[in-house]
């Protein structure tokens, strides 16, 4: 899978840096982040309304390669300051990720809920897990992405911006992450 | 002796329970009743939420993240920073995205580490004109830098190595050389101040792990080690987390900054300035807090009297990080010997507090007699447009005023302006 990604992403990075406007340039990232901000690509993330300033801070670690994934690393590393800045402007006002056609299993979704409780996910992300600010929306995203990322943050293979997941996810297991991944890419 | 030990059941409720009470008498906004906390089951041991009531008012606080792109020269809110009668503020430099703690070079290079990026800068001052360049990257939360006889110290999160003769260097300079890595890797508190004290000896910070938690032997501390990296020892204990410290220049006693811990309540505990009179000593955390706060989970069986108290109180979540004593004769003579500190400012706080530079003006005992401001207007209708993060005395006694939200380096002098060499 990683290849394909990989191949996909070079391919659309026929991306002279001149004239064009930042929705063409966006038109590189919608191969494997999905049009209108909902991804169809195994463990990628939707990025569709997206907090800006979450989103500058992600693409901005993509360039300095402070957060690594080679095709995004790739992908940012000619971004001036000022594209980082128009293109996180620009995924913030993609429409937001719908949540699956399944509701979701009661009994997980209840145990889902009660994690998000317990954690206190709201403080930071908001009851609605819409985020703000540098923390991100969370609602509705893909439940592989959000498996994968609670598990990098937990192991601290994925450096945050600053500790703050690592900290919080320390507690967490295995089991609770798959709850709180199923719920969350489900909650209505 | 400490170990790590997950708290009953009920002592975690208990404190859940208390962080709500205290929170609701001193809140001033009408949030909706913390009914849904007893609804949640108790957070995990150890998390850094606990203590943290369900409420509105709470859901709005989070951790404050600074923009990743340093502010351009002509952005920066100069213009909004106020300081005293007879003192002036201005650039000193700009463009270092995050930059955080100083240090000054005996050539008069000032370097500046960072927390989020993986950066260390070099302000050189050439013919008359000062330029930032990064001399060290690659590196994980550069946050701490010392000088000492020619060679640069760098504290990462979990080593501290060193760069000989760097300033003979600056265009070219080598990798740095670890020194000490017997550091443990957690993220919470895990980024360093480091300094050098008059006993020649480089002392590292370790911070608690996580905002409320009963550390391990190896946590909690300020040491002490050679510049060789040998002779560790633990020379403070008690310690949640510093991020500043100096040595008092008369009595050469050790002062340090100590952030308070987070979902208390709002104005309770306050920051600390500790010093520390004997090697070994115990400033409370996680038992006590600001001296007379015994901590609702873990306070059960202690009493704050077993704990040395500070000399004084830097306010709540105020974020106190860090401090020089100004021993310059540029500004007033009141100032000589006080200790200036760079109060980042809060996150945990409904009303944010701190976000400015204080002159903390000491009794003849050393504890603190009074805390004046020296730059305010970092914070404009409660957010932020600049925190400061470290204060740095240059040789002609003005101060430098590091600034992580802006990437900048702030310049303050006395008396008719004469402005640093461009």
């Amino acid at each position: 899978m990683r290849k394909i990604i990989t191949a996909l992403a070079f391919a659309s990075l026929a991306f002279p840096a001149s004239a064009e406007t930042i929705e063409q340039r966006a038109a590189a990232c919608f191969a494997c982040h999905g049009e209108h901000g909902q991804s169809e690509t195994e463990n990628t993330p939707s990025l569709g309304a997206q907090q800006a300033p979450y989103a500058l801070i992600q693409l901005f670690m993509f360039r300095e390669k402070l957060r690594t994934f080679e095709p995004m690393n790739e992908m940012a590393k000619s971004f001036t300051d000022d594209d980082l800045s128009k293109l996180s402007d620009f995924l913030a006002k993609l429409p937001k990720p719908v949540p699956p056609a399944d509701a979701g299993e009661l009994t997980r979704m209840q145990r889902g809920q009660a994690l998000t409780q317990q954690n206190r996910c709201n403080s930071c992300h908001n009851a609605d897990f819409s985020g703000k600010e540098n923390v991100p929306r969370i609602a509705n995203q893909r439940e592989d992405y959000l498996v994968k990322t609670l598990g990098e943050y937990k192991d601290n293979s994925r450096h945050g911006y600053d500790g703050t997941m690592a900290d919080v996810m320390g507690p967490i297991t295995k089991e609770q992450i798959a709850d709180l991944a199923y719920y969350i890419a489900r909650v209505r | 002796m400490r170990i790590c030990s997950s708290a009953p059941r009920s002592l975690l409720l208990a404190g859940a329970f208390l962080g709500i009470l205290t929170y609701g008498a001193t809140a001033q906004q009408a949030a909706s009743p913390p009914a849904a906390a007893p609804a949640a089951a108790p957070l995990p041991p150890g998390s850094a939420l606990i203590g943290r009531p369900d409420n509105e008012a709470a859901q709005k606080l989070a951790p404050v993240a600074p923009p990743p792109l340093a502010a351009a020269p002509d952005k920066l809110p100069l213009a909004k920073l106020k300081v005293p009668a007879g003192f002036n503020i201005e650039v000193y430099a700009a463009g270092m995205a995050n930059a955080r703690s100083m240090a000054l070079g005996d050539k008069g290079t000032v370097f500046v580490g960072s927390r989020l990026l993986d950066k260390v800068y070099a302000i050189v001052n050439k013919d008359g004109k000062r330029t930032a360049k990064v001399i060290a990257s690659g590196l994980y939360r550069p946050n701490g830098v010392a000088f000492k006889d020619g060679t640069l110290y760098i504290a990462e999160l979990s080593k501290v190595s060193k760069i000989e003769k760097i300033e003979d260097n600056l265009d070219n300079p080598p990798k740095p050389v670890v020194i000490y890595d017997k550091l443990p890797k957690d993220e919470a508190h895990g980024w360093k101040f480091i300094a050098i004290g008059p006993d020649n000896k480089l002392y590292v910070p370790v911070g608690q792990p996580g905002n409320n938690v009963l550390h391990d032997d190896a946590h909690g501390q300020i040491r002490r080690i050679n510049l060789d990296g040998t002779g560790a020892e633990v020379v403070a204990l008690g310690v949640r987390n510093t991020v500043g410290f100096d040595w008092n220049p008369e009595t050469k006693q050790l002062y340090f900054t100590d952030n308070g811990r987070d979902w208390m309540s709002e104005d309770v505990p306050e920051d600390k300035l500790n010093r520390v009179t004997k090697v070994g000593e115990d400033f409370g955390a996680p038992y006590c807090y600001q001296g007379n706060i015994p901590d609702p989970e873990f306070g059960w069986g202690h009493s704050c009297s077993e704990f040395t108290p500070p000399v004084g109180l830097m306010g709540p979540h105020a974020a106190a990080l860090g401090m020089r004593f100004y021993t310059g004769s540029m500004f007033p003579k009141s100032y000589k010997n006080a200790i200036i500190v760079a109060r980042h400012g809060s996150w945990n706080r409904s009303k944010k507090f701190g976000g400015d530079v204080v002159v903390v003006h000491l009794n003849k005992d050393g504890t603190v007699k009074n805390i004046e401001p020296l730059i305010t207007g970092f914070l404009e209708d409660n957010k932020y447009v600049g925190r400061p993060v470290d204060v740095m005395q240059l040789k002609d006694g003005s101060l430098l005023v590091s600034d992580d939200w802006n990437g900048a380096v702030w310049r303050v002098s006395y008396g008719k302006q004469k402005v640093a060499g461009q």
